[in-house]
């Protein structure tokens, strides 16, 4: 694999780690489905190339943070508070995103970023080394991740993150535990949506760009990643769990990167995707099915042995 | 202590299916009283375990605990001092989180929450966790970083009331919760439950199938049925009384023979 594609797999496969971490948090910590991810991952990317267009690449993070964090709160709000289920929730919130998407776009499809510094070229600036100069945008975003991983490990560990756990762990316990179930949802949602928002400003200041319909099928991808890191790494500690969804994500990158490697057409893309993700729920499965065949035939086999030698005894 | 006013619950109104679960009953617990409550199927002893737990609001009437009145109070703010148990030992625990991780969750009710909710468990806390499971001699305190979803249903059901009383709290409600467990594991749980609400004099509701253990256990014995009271018994008469009184004390009062599929005549479960 060449070098700047096995690059950018690795950036893409870091950022888009972050979506991941808000799924693992939303799917698997809290086991809410929340199909806001799309236009949540839009909105970041769309509120992060505006506001790096008017000069604050640092700022424009931050601020798709907390557009995240407000996408994640009304999903929050509509199935705490007004009974709406999780799933439609998600999907309501996603809908509703387009159009405020086109507004923070200016009502174009399309936004590029033209002479203006990006966060990245702020972190290029840092260094002078040829090194420097190729790798600034993988290091930062690797250094990034690791702090962002502890956090979320510390966070999980706290008060609050043990009862948002114990919220998605056994609901009976948690109304006899003191733990208002609206809250550490309303709270995991926002964090989860601060990541995907994160995601997308981080993604449109890569690629100096943001195209509205570049939201789609994004909550496939991160649940490949998440699922693809929880086989690989989902039976150890929290902290491992953490590092493991980003390493799927990474893991997946590379996989998608093979695939076009070898003349999957870009137009399949989708194609690919799905099937990833469908191979890597189906694994465990499929790996049982073969060995509960084998056993069985091994079995049967040996039964059959039994059986010949007990004919020649008699 | 404990005071139900009035309280009516009807399930299901205006329909086939409409269901009187309580009925207009009034009850006083006093402070320190360990009450047994026997009853027939739908009765409405659960009905009254959740309407004190706040699960759902009373459709009239009031609860008042410690003089303060908590019949709109939500339920998890009613948890921080009305501890549960239920029949079902997967139901008071989270199995995926540690013992540690889940004394914690119980022990958030100690704490204000607005203080403390990006603390830690503190050494002391570790150290208080460790004493408190040790008490339950089943070498759990050992077993602290173990998911709760690997131990049996007893270990999960001692954890459980260890859960419930980490935070001493006013009220402890036990719905059947040895009903599900083996004989022998059934009665270390019931020991472990007296020693601690005798050591904290905690005032408790205890429903239970086993008639033997209604007129032994705690000093008041509540009967129920169709919603309501019938017979409440403490002190000399319930001293004087055996399963034969009590079951025709029942049939007087409810004006019909006690009826319910799980119910044990003699003092021994599986007997």
């Amino acid at each position: 694999m060449p070098l700047a594609i096995f690059q950018t797999a690795l950036d893409n496969g870091l950022i888009y780690a972050l979506i991941a971490l808000s799924l693992f948090i939303s799917f698997t910590i809290l086991n809410i489905c929340d199909l806001s991810t799309d236009g949540c991952y839009m909105l970041g990317a769309a509120v992060g190339v505006a506001v790096t267009i008017a000069g604050h690449p640092v700022l424009a993070i931050f601020a798709a943070m907390a557009a995240g964090i407000i996408s994640g709160f009304t999903t929050a709000l509509l199935q705490t508070r007004f009974g709406v289920q999780s799933i439609l929730a998600g999907i309501i919130v996603n809908t509703a995103l387009y159009t405020i998407n086109l507004f923070v776009m200016g009502m174009k499809t399309n936004l590029n970023v033209v002479g203006k510094k990006t966060i990245y070229d702020l972190v290029a600036g840092l260094g002078g080394s040829p090194f420097w100069k190729a790798w600034h945008r993988s290091i930062f975003l690797f250094l990034l991740l690791i702090v962002i991983a502890l956090l979320i490990n510390w966070f999980l560990k706290t008060r609050l993150g043990l009862s948002i756990r114990a919220t998605g762990d056994s609901s009976a316990m948690v109304s006899a535990s003191s733990i208002n179930p609206a809250f550490t949802v309303t709270v995991g949602l926002c964090i989860g949506g601060a990541l995907t928002g994160m995601a997308g400003s981080l993604i449109g200041q890569y690629n100096k760009n943001c195209e509205i319909n570049m939201g789609t099928g994004m909550v496939t991808i991160a649940l490949a990643s998440l699922i693809i890191g929880q086989t690989l790494f989902g039976r150890g500690k929290m902290v491992t769990r953490i590092f493991g969804t980003i390493a799927g994500s990474v893991i997946y990158r590379f996989i998608i990167a093979l695939a076009l490697r070898i003349n999957v057409p870009t137009q399949a893309f989708k194609l690919v995707s799905a099937v990833i993700v469908a191979i890597a729920i189906a694994t465990p499965a499929a790996r049982k099915m073969i060995a509960e065949r084998k056993d069985k035939h091994d079995r049967l086999k040996k039964r059959k042995e039994m059986l010949l030698t007990e004919e020649r005894g008699m | 202590m404990l005071r139900l006013i009035d309280a009516s619950k009807t399930f299901h109104p205006g329909t086939v299916h409409e269901k009187h679960a309580l009925e207009h009953v009034n009850l006083t617990i006093p402070d320190g009283d360990f009450v047994t409550i026997i009853g027939s199927n739908g009765a409405g002893k659960s009905t009254l375990f959740n309407a004190v737990a706040g699960s759902f609001l009373l459709d009239e009437g009031f609860i008042e605990l410690d003089g303060r009145d908590i019949t709109f109070e939500k339920e998890h703010d009613r948890s921080r001092y009305i501890g549960r148990l239920f029949q079902d030992p997967m139901m008071g625990t989270a199995p995926n989180m540690t013992i540690e991780e889940n004394l914690s969750v119980a022990f958030l009710r100690a704490s204000e929450p607005k203080k403390s909710i990006f603390s830690r468990v503190s050494k002391e806390e570790h150290k208080m966790f460790r004493e408190r499971l040790s008490l339950l001699k089943m070498d759990l305190e050992n077993r602290m970083d173990t998911p709760v979803g690997l131990l049996s249903g007893g270990q999960r059901q001692a954890l459980t009331l260890l859960m419930a009383t980490v935070v001493t709290p006013k009220l402890l409600l036990l719905d059947e919760h040895t009903a599900a467990l083996d004989p022998a594991t059934a009665e270390k749980v019931l020991a472990l439950t007296k020693e601690i609400i005798e050591e904290k004099k905690i005032s408790c509701l205890m429903v239970t199938h086993n008639m033997q253990q209604a007129l032994t256990l705690g000093n008041r014995t509540l009967m129920m049925a169709d919603g309501r009271i019938v017979l409440d018994v403490s002190g000399q008469e319930r001293a004087a009384m055996q399963v034969e009184d009590l079951l025709r004390r029942f049939a007087e009062n409810a004006g019909k023979a006690l009826d319910n599929d799980r119910i044990l005549l003699s003092g021994r479960e599986g007997n």
